[in-house]
């Protein structure tokens, strides 16, 4: 690790760096290297979609609300595993309930939402409101 | 300016197509009859997983497909195994993008009951 000794704060700068690392190793994913995030939000004309990683939870009791038409709540719970007998070895996956919420950046219709849970990935296609799809004006011409 | 504008297709392309490498999660436990690994690999199905046992390695290697800006990203984990498995009776299942995969103990290790006569 190369000391830089002509930053300000030289060595708190590296220090800062080196917890950043340890943070994104400890959530398995290596520093600065672009790969989905765990949540993510787009939007086309049409609707708004979302994608979750959440491998290993019960569909059933996964509950999506859209709260305000643009306020996307996701709850759940991954359990332990529930293995009789067995001791932990190595312990890295969470588990229990979760919650996220995000904002969407438009008003979607909660009525026509459609989500899929599929190999661990729960995928949302939100079609927007009426009044949030773009609308073309017509301008009267002399 | 021009350096900038300078990216060719291909140079793209490459950039694209590189997938990016990320340590899933794991778990591991173990019974009196076998070791489990548990591993988080969401949006991987069972065709795009390679698990491979030799010299005493385990290695695990998933990979799921690009995603809109981002390349595919490739899932790898490998693990030192004991000699106490009995490598030819692994096997692996996938579900809700999690992987569990059974190692059983070779015989010679497990518990033994010992009855006593008298």
């Amino acid at each position: 690790m190369t000391k830089n000794n002509r930053h300000p704060f030289g060595a708190l700068w590296q220090e800062f760096n080196q917890m950043q690392d340890e943070f994104a190793k400890w959530f398995g994913r290596a520093s600065g290297i672009t790969t989905p995030p765990a949540f993510s939000v787009w939007e086309d004309e049409n609707a708004v979609y979302a994608e979750a990683d959440l491998p290993g939870v019960d569909s059933t009791k996964l509950e999506v609300t859209i709260t305000e038409g643009n306020q996307l709540t996701v709850q759940g719970e991954r359990a332990a595993p529930e293995i009789s007998g067995a001791a932990w070895i190595r312990q890295e996956r969470p588990f229990g309930k979760f919650t996220r919420v995000v904002t969407l950046p438009a008003l979607v219709d909660a009525d026509q939402v459609e989500a899929k849970y599929e190999n661990g990935v729960l995928r949302l296609r939100m079609p927007k409101h009426e009044a949030a799809k773009p609308r073309k004006i017509v301008v009267k011409g002399e | 300016m021009s350096e900038l504008a300078r990216t060719t297709p291909a140079q793209v392309e490459g950039r694209e197509e590189r997938a990016v490498t990320v340590y899933p999660r794991v778990d591991v436990l173990e019974t009196e009859n076998e070791y489990l690994v548990l591993a988080d690999l969401p949006g991987v199905t069972p065709a795009d997983i390679d698990i491979r046992f030799e010299k005493g390695e385990l290695s695990v290697h998933g990979r799921r497909p690009a995603f809109r800006d981002y390349g595919p990203t490739a899932y790898h984990r490998s693990f030192a195994v004991a000699e106490t498995v009995a490598s030819d009776k692994i096997t692996a299942e996938l579900k809700s993008g999690v992987l569990t995969i059974h190692l059983p103990k070779v015989e010679a290790v497990k518990p033994k009951r010992i009855t006593v006569t008298g």
